[in-house]
C-alpha cells in the first residue's frame, strides 16, 4: 500500500521531469516563500528533539523528513 | 528494495539541474529540553553548533543528555523505579557540488544498558529553477542492547533507513513536501527463545489457572520492516502569518497501521515576536502480537505488553513564542533568539489496563483503561553568525 502510494508521487516526478517545465514562480516573486515563517524546520535543535519525544511514545516512524540515530526508545 | 533503487536511478537520470543550491545558516543552538508524564521525567541539555568551512562545505556536531527519572506504569507494575542518562553526539557535514548537495552523518548514542552508532549519507538535487528539491539517503546503525541486571546480556542489532524527499514551491505562497522512509531493524545471532527489539525489563500478564494473572518475558520477532509516507504543506496567509498542515500513513509487518495529522499556525507579532499554536492528533493499531493479558503461559509464538505497540490515539497542543533579541544586545552574533514552546500530550489506551490497581477491587483483564498526560518543553537560544 505505501510502496504503491511512493510508486504513483515518484511517477508524477517522473513525467514532471519529462515535459519542458519552466519555472512558473520566478526568483523575483518568491520573497513569501523565503520568509523564515514558512521554513519546515526552522530550528533544527528543537524540531529534532520534538520527534524524538514522538518516537519514543509512538510505534510509527519515519516519513517525517527528520533523521536520527537509534536511541534505545524500546 | 530493488524497485526502490530503480527508481533512484531513474529519478537520478532526470534531474536537470539549472541553479545552485545553498549551505545551511552558520549557528549555534543551545537548548534545555523537559518531559514530564507519566510517572517519567526526562530532561537535558542539547547544543547544536552549524559552521561553515569555505564556500562550499558545512560542518555540524551536535551533543545531547536526557537525563532520565522514571516510576513509569512498566516500572511501578514489575520493577523499581531507576534514573540513568543518555548522551548522544553527532557530526554531520554537507558538500556542496554546484546543484547538488551531498550529506554525510554520523551519530553515536551511550546509556549504561544501550549503545546506539548510525552512520548515514544523503544527496540532494535542485532543478526547475529551484522550484523542486529531490533527495535521498541511506542510513546504517549497529546497537547493541544490554541489561543491568545481567551483565552477560547482549544483543547485536542492525538498522537499515533509505528515505526519498522532495520539496516543491508550488505558488509562490505554497510550499510542499513529501518523505518516504523505508526502515528494517533485523536482530543477529539470536536463538529462537532471545529478542533484541523489546525493552528487556518488560514483561507480559498471563491468566492463571487461579483466575489471577502472573508475569512471563516478553519476546518479539527478530526483525521490522515499516514504511511511512509524509506530506507536508506550509501556505502564506494573505498577511505576513502561516498555516503548516501535515499528513503522515505509517505501516509495519508488525501489523500496525498509523496515522497523524497536524495544523501549525504561525503568527509574528511586531518586529520582535513570531507566536506559534499546534494541534496534533495521532492514532495506530495494535501489533499482532499485543496483548494486554494473554490467555495461558506461552499462548503464543510472539508476546507483546508494551503500550507503544497497543492500539491508542493520542493528541497534543503546541504553544510557542519566539523572541528576537535586538541586535548589538548580544556581540559577535548577527542575530539572537529566545524561543520558549510547550506541547501538552493527551493519550488513551484503547487496550492497556493499569494493572496497579488493587487486584482485590478489580479482576485480572477489569481493570481501569491506562490514559497519560504528558508535558515537554523546549528553552532555546539560537546565535547566528
Amino acid at each position: 500500500m505505501m510502496l504503491r502510494l511512493f510508486a504513483v508521487l515518484s511517477l508524477a516526478c517522473l513525467v514532471t521531469a519529462c515535459s519542458q517545465v519552466k519555472p512558473w514562480v520566478k526568483p523575483y516573486e518568491r520573497q513569501n516563500i523565503a520568509d523564515e515563517i514558512m521554513s519546515f524546520e526552522r530550528d533544527p535543535v528543537a524540531d529534532s528533539y520534538l520527534h524524538h519525544v514522538y518516537d519514543a511514545r509512538e510505534a510509527a516512524r519515519g516519513g517525517d523528513g527528520a533523521s536520527g540515530g537509534g536511541c534505545g526508545c524500546n | 528494495m530493488a524497485v526502490i533503487k530503480r527508481l533512484f536511478i531513474l529519478l537520478a537520470w532526470f534531474v536537470q539541474p539549472l541553479y545552485a543550491a545553498v549551505l545551511p545558516d552558520e549557528r549555534i543552538d543551545v537548548m534545555y529540553h523537559g518531559y514530564d508524564g507519566g510517572g517519567a521525567e526526562i530532561d537535558g541539555p542539547s547544543i547544536l553548533v552549524r559552521k561553515n568551512i569555505g564556500a562550499s562545505v558545512s560542518v555540524a556536531a551536535n551533543y545531547y543528555v536526557d537525563m532520565v527519572s522514571s516510576a513509569s506504569i512498566d516500572v511501578q507494575a514489575t520493577a523499581s523505579p531507576y534514573s540513568e542518562e543518555r548522551k548522544e553526539s553527532g557530526l554531520s557535514g554537507q558538500y556542496l557540488i554546484d546543484r547538488s548537495t551531498l550529506k554525510f552523518g554520523y551519530t553515536q548514542s551511550t546509556e549504561n544498558d544501550y549503545d546506539a552508532t548510525t552512520y548515514s549519507f544523503g544527496i540532494d538535487q535542485s532543478f526547475f529553477g529551484d522550484l523542486t528539491t529531490l533527495g535521498f539517503g541511506v542510513s546504517f546503525g549497529e546497537d547493541i542492547v544490554g541489561q543491568n541486571t545481567d551483565p552477560t546480556y547482549k544483543r547485536d542489532l542492525q538498522r537499515r533507513k533509505y528515505s526519498v524527499n522532495a520539496s516543491q514551491i508550488i505558488t509562490k505562497n505554497l510550499l510542499a513536501s513529501f518523505s518516504f522512509d523505508s526502515m528494517t531493524d533485523q536482530c543477529l545471532n539470536l536463538t529462537d527463545e532471545q529478542s533484541c527489539l523489546n525493552n528487556p525489563y518488560r514483561s507480559v500478564r498471563y491468566l492463571t489457572s487461579s483466575g489471577n494473572y502472573a508475569y512471563q518475558s516478553e519476546r518479539y520477532p527478530h526483525t521490522r520492516n515499516s514504511d511511512a509516507l509524509g506530506v507536508r504543506a506550509i501556505y502564506y496567509l494573505p498577511y505576513r502569518a502561516s498555516l503548516r498542515g501535515e499528513v503522515r500513513k505509517f505501516s509495519d509487518n508488525w501489523g500496525i497501521d498509523a496515522e497523524n495529522a497536524e495544523l501549525r499556525y504561525l503568527h509574528p507579532y511586531g518586529e520582535r515576536f513570531l507566536f506559534e499554536v499546534k494541534y496534533r492528533v495521532y492514532n495506530q493499531t495494535a501489533a499482532d502480537f499485543y496483548s494486554d493479558l494473554f490467555p495461558f503461559l506461552n499462548a503464543q509464538n510472539f508476546l507483546a505488553r508494551d503500550k507503544e505497540l497497543s492500539p491508542f490515539s493520542s493528541t497534543t497542543v503546541g504553544l510557542g513564542v519566539t523572541y528576537k533579541i535586538p541586535p548589538g544586545t548580544i556581540p559577535w552574533f548577527n542575530k539572537s533568539t529566545a524561543n520558549f514552546y510547550w506541547d501538552h500530550f493527551n493519550i488513551d489506551y484503547d487496550n492497556f489496563r493499569d494493572a496497579r490497581v488493587s487486584p482485590e477491587e478489580y479482576g485480572a483483564g477489569q481493570e481501569p483503561l491506562y490514559s497519560l498526560q504528558a508535558d515537554v518543553i523546549r528553552l532555546y537560544f539560537s546565535f547566528w553568525f
